[in-house]
């Protein structure tokens, strides 16, 4: 059995009567690509902010490499070793884009309580920024603003974000929404080679995507996991086919 | 050269020429005025170090500005006179009251920062008003300003310049922490808080220590305007003062190089201007300050110096 990098025990979310999450119990494997899939409203970024930090389940634990991080705040998780990505764009909008991996860097750091010199003017942050970007196919966008490069860069800007924390798991909301065809297979290709270099929560609408990068995919439905496996066992289970005609979505 | 270095250039050169104008025109009510412009400038400087770069509208200012004034004058008046020890004790002193503040209010944003401040500066407005040892309603008056070893501060002309090379060393600080790794952090918590704390920053405590550092700054402020018109009064600490701090920010051009400067400036020529012409000066400054606010974000100082300002 191989270490547990992440996981979920037993835990509860609900926003008055609505269970968003519901006695959700994960393991996800230390270098394994764990894909969460499930229609619409099926609490998949719920479930992800609460492994994030952001959103505190009401009951049940959290656990990373073993360790009780219930109770650690978002900030404290990603300085752990915990990094996320954003469905919504939440990236610094008036920083170009290597000035946003540049933040990156300069958070691995102890503290950024640095007064007088120029951090836009830090080899130590820009070299890496720009090697960051040139891995996700960035590299002539490093002096465009975040705010007008288009959908699909801001998901390869993300990725590059979170890569420049090396974070020992990554989790994903949709990195693919919204991007163009060639977009999605070059980030594919992209995720697929950081695939076995640490440990990676994946949700994503796109099956196909799915299909080709997850270890083991786990369904959610009304807040459920509704079944966990490889994908061909998901793919067959008549509990996951009914949830998603019943949903209505892909 | 770049027309910001331009600017730069040319709005030192006009406050530096400003007092030795006015002292060979015979018109040293100008340098009166300067003075004060010139600490307006220092505390709009600190004060857009958080609301234009770390996105908290402080609506408290007045008090620190007050804290500081009240810190001279006391000390002042109690016998102890040297400017620097009280300048500093100043500092000292409305640091640790904004630390307070900051400690409570940096957990908010939007309208509740706004309404905390604005409470914790209407606190100090009763409590200085309130009490006796600081004169009350009448406030705290100075026999003579403070002095300073080897520069002679009563002299009005120097004392304009005493206040415009501090001025000239926060706008430089206050750049400098701005572009450096602190002011980096302090701007993204500005453009994506969740950004910020996904990237593992404890974001409040960037926050904190801006706001104590301009408060910090403002508390300066108001020691030099205390020493200059020896006299600390309530009124300092109401919040329309810390309204009329945001207006100059926002008619000058928050998060620019020179936008507090040209801010202090225009509001306060506009009143010297029209204050002897109609008691409804505001009228008219309201009306400008639409125009430049319509005009663009980034106020004068976008106006004048363009994108780079």
């Amino acid at each position: 059995m191989p270490e547990i990098a992440l996981a979920t025990r037993n835990i509860w979310k609900s926003y008055g009567a609505l269970h968003v999450t519901s006695d959700v119990s994960l393991e996800i494997a230390e270098r394994e690509l764990h894909a969460v899939i499930g229609p619409n409203g099926a609490g998949k970024t719920t479930l992800l902010a609460q492994l994030g930090g952001e959103l505190r389940p009401d009951r049940g634990t959290i656990e990373f490499g073993g360790r009780d991080i219930t109770r650690i705040r978002a900030f404290a998780r990603a300085r752990l070793g915990i990094a996320r990505t954003f469905q919504i764009t939440t990236l610094c909008a008036d920083f170009t884009a290597e000035d946003n991996v540049a933040l990156a860097l300069q958070a691995r750091e102890r503290h950024s309580f640095r007064f007088w010199r120029s951090a836009r003017h830090e080899p130590a942050l820009r070299e890496p920024a720009r090697a960051l970007l040139a891995r996700v196919g960035l590299e002539a966008r490093a002096g465009i603003a975040s705010r007008v490069l288009s959908h699909g860069e801001h998901r390869q800007l993300e990725i590059a974000v979170a890569l420049a924390l090396e974070p020992r798991v990554l989790l994903l909301d949709e990195p693919l929404a919204g991007a163009g065809v060639d977009e999605s297979a070059n980030l594919i290709a992209l995720l697929g080679s950081l695939k076995g270099t640490m440990t990676i929560v994946l949700v994503e609408h796109d099956v196909d995507a799915v299909e080709a990068l997850a270890d083991r995919v786990s369904v959610l439905d009304g807040g459920r996991v509704i079944a966990t496996g490889t994908f061909a066992q998901v793919r067959d289970d008549t509990g996951v086919q009914r949830a998603y005609l019943g949903g209505g979505d892909g | 050269m770049r027309r910001a270095n331009i600017a730069l250039a040319l709005t030192a050169l006009a406050l530096v020429a400003l007092p030795i104008v006015a002292t060979l025109s015979r018109q040293p009510f100008w340098i009166s005025v300067a003075t004060e412009l010139v600490i307006d400038a220092l505390a709009v400087t600190a004060l857009d170090f958080i609301v234009g770069y770390g996105g908290m509208v402080s609506l408290g200012h007045a008090a620190f500005f007050a804290i500081g004034a009240y810190t001279v004058a006391f000390a002042s008046t109690s016998g102890h006179n040297s400017a620097p020890l009280n300048w500093a004790l100043a500092v000292f002193v409305s640091a640790l009251f904004a630390a307070g503040v900051g400690a409570v209010s940096v957990r908010t944003s939007g309208v509740f920062f706004i309404m905390i401040t604005l409470a914790f500066a209407q606190m100090v407005y009763f409590l200085i008003a309130g009490v006796k040892a600081l004169g009350g309603d009448d406030g705290l008056s100075m026999t003579a300003r403070d002095v300073m070893p080897g520069i002679d501060l009563a002299n009005p002309v120097i004392y304009y310049f005493v206040v415009l090379a501090i001025l000239a060393a926060f706008v430089l600080l206050s750049q400098r922490a701005i572009g450096a790794r602190f002011g980096t952090v302090v701007r993204a918590a500005k453009q994506s808080e969740r950004r910020a704390i996904a990237l593992g920053f404890d974001v409040d405590r960037y926050r904190w220590l801006a706001f104590t550092l301009s408060g910090a700054v403002t508390g300066l402020a108001g020691a030099l305007f205390a020493d200059y018109q020896r006299i600390a009064t309530p009124d300092m600490a109401t919040w329309l003062q810390s309204g009329d701090l945001l207006v100059m920010l926002i008619l000058g051009g928050a998060a620019t190089l020179l936008g507090p400067v040209f801010g202090a400036i225009a509001f306060g020529v506009l009143r010297v201007a029209l204050v002897g012409v109609t008691d409804h000066w505001m009228l008219v400054l309201g009306a400008i300050l639409i125009l430049v606010v319509l005009a663009g974000k980034r106020g004068l100082a976008g106006l004048i110096v363009g994108p780079d300002a």
